[in-house]
């Protein structure tokens, strides 16, 4: 009698093994499943457009007319103003958050860590719709201002209000910051110290040993975070929707202009039928675009842990 | 230019940088207030904007807002603790394991506007549930995966394997040492995860414009609270935009303020847990 109690209550035991194993087995295939059935839909939603419209018309032309009475689709100034505006914001941006990921690991008293890092944070974690305020409120008046400036008497430019590519690029800077910031600080962190020791030793000042040793050997950290922050500024949306304009363009830094990502915040509200297809046909150029940046980054990853060992 | 000059020239542009930083955070947060912290009262948060009434207020918004920070948290905690689980204490590393870690990077790496199209044609089209709160916590369950999964391996990883082989060796099965053993002791890490997604959450937009949709109404008493997870409703950040958008700068600047309210609390919250995980990794 008790040996078959016993049995029993192994066998319960052994079934609640398997239950709970296969409970997170299942629970860690999600993320699979999600990232293959994105990558499904937005094949499957944005492809369609491609072929009515053609991918030549579609991809590069600059004609961007979706709701005339003869339609055209072209998106080639759409891609453009993301990769333009993209590169500026880098080009800004990594200087900025290089330079003050510096300061944190190695310039600043602890002191002064204490007040910087927490900040930073901070800006990481404000919603990019107060960005996108903020730019709304301040950079393009101030850019009106200087558009007004600069164009004073000319006849051919279109006068945007200030809500032009600068502006968007500007909000796109600051918002890769916080990004920029930590993961090279962490970075330049896990940098040996005795590689900075026998630096100094060999009589380069500070300064030389940042620039010329420490830097360098945090490369791979470094490459990752502006990878990382392309990622951020290629995908933004909300912040620069109101931000950049609300007209297709070239990416000039005087005009207003539409991103990927404002594109579709914009116009899918209205947009039906083939308008609306070729908006997901913009996802997924976005999507392809973040796509290799993953991969990039995680073949990044990987070489940073060879190196490493 | 002799070494030392440069040196210092070099070194006060790494002032300016970090001040930079910390300078555009006052400014942001001041001006934000400056500009908003009159068009709060009581009306203001607790009604809801009426023609007919003559009011203006955010509190369908709050109400929309909890709602779907409940429902994500509710969806997404399980599976993203699970997750981490298998990963850390079932799985053997190899393929599966990287494949696993890759989409759930990939999935941290994909910008919000594109789980806004896909939560909008897949769960909004080709599951029904058009534009609504659940259509919205289901698409902000994908994003926030990462966060709580990413989280709860490293508080896995914090505790030390003499606890596993202990209770294991006491005779414990597996489920009963992750259930009583390791996942009291991860708590806080779980919480720290948990509390960064709230913050994500609140701040959401781009995936939850035409997702959740854009409703403002207060949901209806008795089984009213049930059926608004059906309909459709914009949070504060879709309100924020929705107003900036028709220039009511007044009502974008007060959900301004209350955002930044909410983004400092989660930040002290987040920092105070960080702290007592510290201090039982020391322990």
């Amino acid at each position: 009698m008790k040996g078959a109690s016993m049995t029993r209550e192994k066998r319960k035991i052994v079934n609640v093994e398997f239950i709970a194993q296969t409970v997170f087995t299942v629970c860690a295939f999600f993320a699979v499943m999600a990232v293959v059935s994105i990558t499904l839909y937005m094949i499957w939603n944005g492809t369609p457009a491609i072929f009515q419209v053609g991918i030549k018309e579609i991809l590069f032309s600059s004609t961007w007319k979706p709701t005339a009475e003869d339609p055209s689709f072209g998106i080639l100034y759409v891609i453009l103003t993301s990769i333009v505006g993209t590169v500026m914001a880098i080009l800004i941006g990594v200087p900025i958050g290089l330079l003050t990921a510096v300061f944190l690991a190695e310039v600043a008293p602890k002191k002064l860590v204490a007040i910087v890092k927490p900040a930073v944070e901070l800006l990481a974690g404000i919603p990019s719709v107060i960005y996108g305020l903020l730019g709304l409120m301040i950079l393009n008046p101030l850019m009106y201002k200087l558009e007004q400036f600069l164009f004073k008497g000319s006849e051919t430019h279109q006068f945007t209000g200030g809500a032009n590519l600068i502006s968007a690029v500007i909000v796109l800077a600051v918002m890769i910051l916080p990004t920029v910031i930590n993961i090279s600080e962490s970075a330049m962190r896990a940098v040996s110290p005795q590689l900075k020791a026998a630096s100094l030793a060999l009589g380069a000042s500070h300064m030389q040993t940042i620039f010329k040793v420490i830097i360098p050997a945090a490369k791979s950290g470094i490459i990752s975070a502006v990878v990382l922050g392309v990622g951020r500024a290629i995908g933004e949306a909300m912040a620069i929707s109101l931000v950049s304009g609300s007209s297709v363009n070239a990416p000039l830094p005087f005009n207003s202009v539409r991103f990927l990502t404002t594109a579709i915040v914009s116009e899918m509200g209205y947009a039906s039928g083939l308008h609306r297809q070729v908006l997901f046909t913009i996802g997924l150029v976005l999507f392809v675009f973040i796509m290799i940046i993953n991969i990039a980054l995680s073949k990044l990853l990987k070489k940073g842990e060879n190196a490493n060992d | 230019m002799t070494r030392k000059t440069k040196d210092k020239f070099v070194l006060g542009l790494i002032y300016l940088a970090a001040f930079f930083s910390v300078v555009l955070l006052i400014g942001i947060i001041g001006y934000v207030f400056v500009k908003g912290v009159s068009s709060i009262n009581w009306t203001f948060l607790t009604t809801v904007t009426s023609a007919l009434k003559g009011t203006t207020g955010i509190a369908g918004n709050i109400v929309n807002t909890l709602y779907i920070v409940i429902l994500t948290l509710l969806i997404a905690t399980p599976i993203g603790i699970g997750s981490a689980i298998y990963l850390n204490e079932y799985a053997k590393p190899g393929k599966i394991v990287r494949l696993i870690e890759f989409t759930t990077e990939t999935l941290s790496g994909i910008p919000s506007i594109i789980f806004g199209l896909f939560g909008m044609v897949f769960f909004g089209n080709t599951l029904g549930f058009g534009y609504s709160i659940l259509t919205g916590s289901l698409t902000l369950t994908l994003m926030i995966l990462p966060l709580i999964t990413r989280n709860t391996q490293e508080a896995l990883k914090t505790v030390p394997d003499s606890y596993r082989s202990g209770a294991v060796g006491m005779g414990a099965t597996k489920w009963y040492m992750i259930r009583t053993i390791l996942l009291p002791s991860a708590m806080p890490g779980i919480l720290t995860g948990i509390i960064l997604a709230i913050g994500r959450i609140v701040g959401e937009s781009a995936a939850l414009l035409f997702t959740a949709g854009s409703g403002y109404l207060l949901p209806k008493a008795g089984k009213g609270l049930l059926n608004k997870i059906m309909e459709s409703g914009g949070t504060l950040t879709i309100q924020l935009y929705l107003s900036m958008s028709k220039a009511q700068y007044d009502v974008a600047f007060g959900i301004a303020v209350v955002l930044l309210v909410i983004v400092l609390c989660i930040n002290f919250l987040t920092k105070f847990l960080a702290k007592k995980l510290d201090v039982n990794a020391k322990a």
